[in-house]
């Protein structure tokens, strides 16, 4: 079980701005949570103090009662913890075969790299032994990301928006993919995500804006929530017509 | 013959872990040692000054020269003049290399001038690959010069390596395309501590539909410094292309010039340059998948240089 214990994020700049406030979550064993919510409402944020991309202001974080607020990136990957990047980083003369062998290296099964490939929808013979640099698109990137992520046996997988730039890749198979990887090592899925397809596949949707948790229940409660109301769920009440001074920059 | 340390040069440089099948000629604190010719490539010792002249025969397919260069003293400074004929339609691979091995305190160096005239459909490869080792302060110096003339329809594939070792550097390369002449220039370097590296690419587009690719990618570390100028010259229909990249570290200084010259209304030339450090996103991607830092950090620049 992953924990977050009153977790807070501070950005100091010229005003020091609150992303996370007073976060308390738990993610269970081999369940599904999908994050959702406003942009800017703090759900990468979260993502990247989970992986310790981050380390919070205030606050822990325990992996199956283990504190690992204060671990780095490396440490906790090494335990078994997992991030697939929204935007991913792209990397000059190192090949795809060469990034997922990478991925897999930590994982005492065989992997197979084509089936990885196979499973994001990708065709292995075309992609190998192409780099990972900007010769390719964003939605390939994105499903390779996916893959690096897929080919680790890992305890808590976080995904950032999966479906950005996937335009044509069938929704069916991503959350095909999602449920074998679930079922395959046992690993809590924690998806960030404003897709209701990809929601469906939730035990758990969690909602965010201005850096709290604004609600938390079973998916069909929230979706239901949703669904019924389409006015925005973010904190701010901004109401049409008010604020008749304010300057528009354009 | 060969030591211990003579193979491990040898093996830097021109991955050579024997002596090597084909034509060879090994040259060692300046005067040659050994030599092979076959009965496509012959290999004669120049008269009037310190070289080699390589004569490949037209239409030889498939063979190899290898020319490596080794210094294992210190005070050596050596100049070779390096003559290569490739033979019209012939394909083959040279590689030259130089490894230092200088654990005294002054200067050992090497300076090799090769001229190459690559005749009518021939198709070279040639590898040059510069490694420096040893303990003492006496300063590693490379200061090869390249020149390749390339006749019609000929193609040349150019790898230029230099990984650490060497403490000064200053490479010139001058390469004239006639038609449908083709050139793929791929440049690999990495400097440390203090050492200083210059190259200097001149291609001139000549004949015309000749094409020339230039791909240079370097990472330069500590307080070492590193200059580039590359001259894409255009003077007939033909197509080029200058691609060059720098990962900058520590207190290191690049400085990066692309030049590209159009005397022709049809030179169609592009320059790409750019200079940065690795990219924290990078870093962070490799350690989420449980490597450390450092490794994710070598793993970037390997790949990088590869």
């Amino acid at each position: 079980m992953l924990e977050l214990q009153k977790v807070s994020l501070e950005i100091e700049g010229d005003t020091s701005f609150e992303i996370l406030k007073n976060i308390n979550l738990k993610f269970y064993d081999k369940k599904i949570y999908v994050v959702t919510g406003p942009n800017g409402g703090g759900k990468s944020s979260l993502a990247k103090i989970i992986m310790g991309v981050y380390n919070p202001t205030s606050g822990e974080i325990l992996l199956d009662g283990q504190d690992i607020t204060t671990m780095n990136i490396t440490e906790r990957a090494r335990m078994g913890v997992g991030y697939a990047f929204q935007s991913p980083p792209r990397f000059k003369g190192i090949k795809v075969k060469e990034l997922l062998k990478m991925a897999a290296s930590h994982n005492p099964e065989q992997v197979n790299i084509c089936d990885l490939l196979y499973d994001v929808g990708l065709c292995a013979q075309d992609y190998l032994n192409r780099d990972v640099d900007a010769s390719l698109s964003g939605g390939e990137m994105k499903r390779i990301e996916i893959a690096t992520v897929l080919a680790r046996n890992l305890k808590i997988a976080v995904f950032d928006e999966p479906e950005a730039g996937i335009d044509l890749w069938s929704f069916q198979k991503l959350a095909e993919t999602f449920r074998d990887i679930h079922e395959k090592y046992n690993t809590t899925i924690i998806i960030i995500s404003h897709q209701e397809r990809i929601m469906e596949l939730a035990d758990e949707i969690i909602i965010m804006s201005n850096g709290m948790i604004s609600a938390q229940s079973e998916r069909d409660i929230i979706l239901a929530g949703i669904m019924n109301n389409d006015s925005c769920v973010c904190g701010t009440k901004c109401v049409k017509g008010v604020g008749q001074n304010a300057e528009c920059v354009g | 013959m060969l030591n211990a340390l003579d193979k491990l040069m040898l093996e830097k440089v021109a991955d050579l872990h024997e002596i090597p099948q084909g034509a060879f000629n090994i040259r060692k604190n300046g005067a040659g040692i050994q030599r092979n010719t076959t009965a496509n490539i012959d290999i004669v010792t120049k008269t009037d000054k310190s070289g080699i002249d390589v004569i490949i025969k037209p239409y030889t397919k498939g063979e190899s020269v290898h020319i490596p260069v080794i210094v294992t003293e210190e005070n050596i400074n050596d100049v070779v003049y390096n003559t290569f004929e490739v033979g019209e339609y012939s394909d083959v691979v040279i590689v030259a290399g130089c490894g230092i091995h200088n654990s005294g305190h002054h200067k050992s160096q090497h300076d090799g001038i090769h001229t190459f005239y690559v005749r009518k459909g021939a198709k070279l490869k040639y590898v040059e690959k510069h490694y420096g080792q040893g303990e003492g302060e006496g300063q590693r110096v490379l200061n090869p010069k390249t020149i390749l003339e390339v006749e019609e329809g000929a193609v040349v594939e150019l790898e230029l390596i230099q990984i650490k070792g060497i403490d000064q550097t200053k490479r010139d390369t001058e390469i004239r395309l006639m038609d449908n002449a083709k050139l793929v220039v791929t440049e690999r370097l990495l400097t440390y501590k203090d050492q200083e590296a210059e190259s200097n690419i001149t291609v001139e587009l000549l004949g015309a539909d000749s094409s020339a690719q230039i791909i240079s990618r370097s990472v330069a570390q500590n307080d070492s410094k590193q200059v580039f100028y590359f001259d894409l010259v255009g003077r007939n229909k033909g197509r080029g292309h200058i691609q060059c990249d720098a990962i900058i570290m520590h207190n290191a200084q690049v400085l990066s010039t692309p030049r590209i010259s159009a005397h022709h209304s049809e030179a169609q030339l592009v320059h790409e340059a750019a200079i940065g450090r690795i990219e924290s996103e990078q870093l962070i991607k490799l350690m989420s998948l449980g490597f450390s830092e450092q490794e994710a950090e070598d793993t970037i620049l390997s790949g990088f240089l590869k």
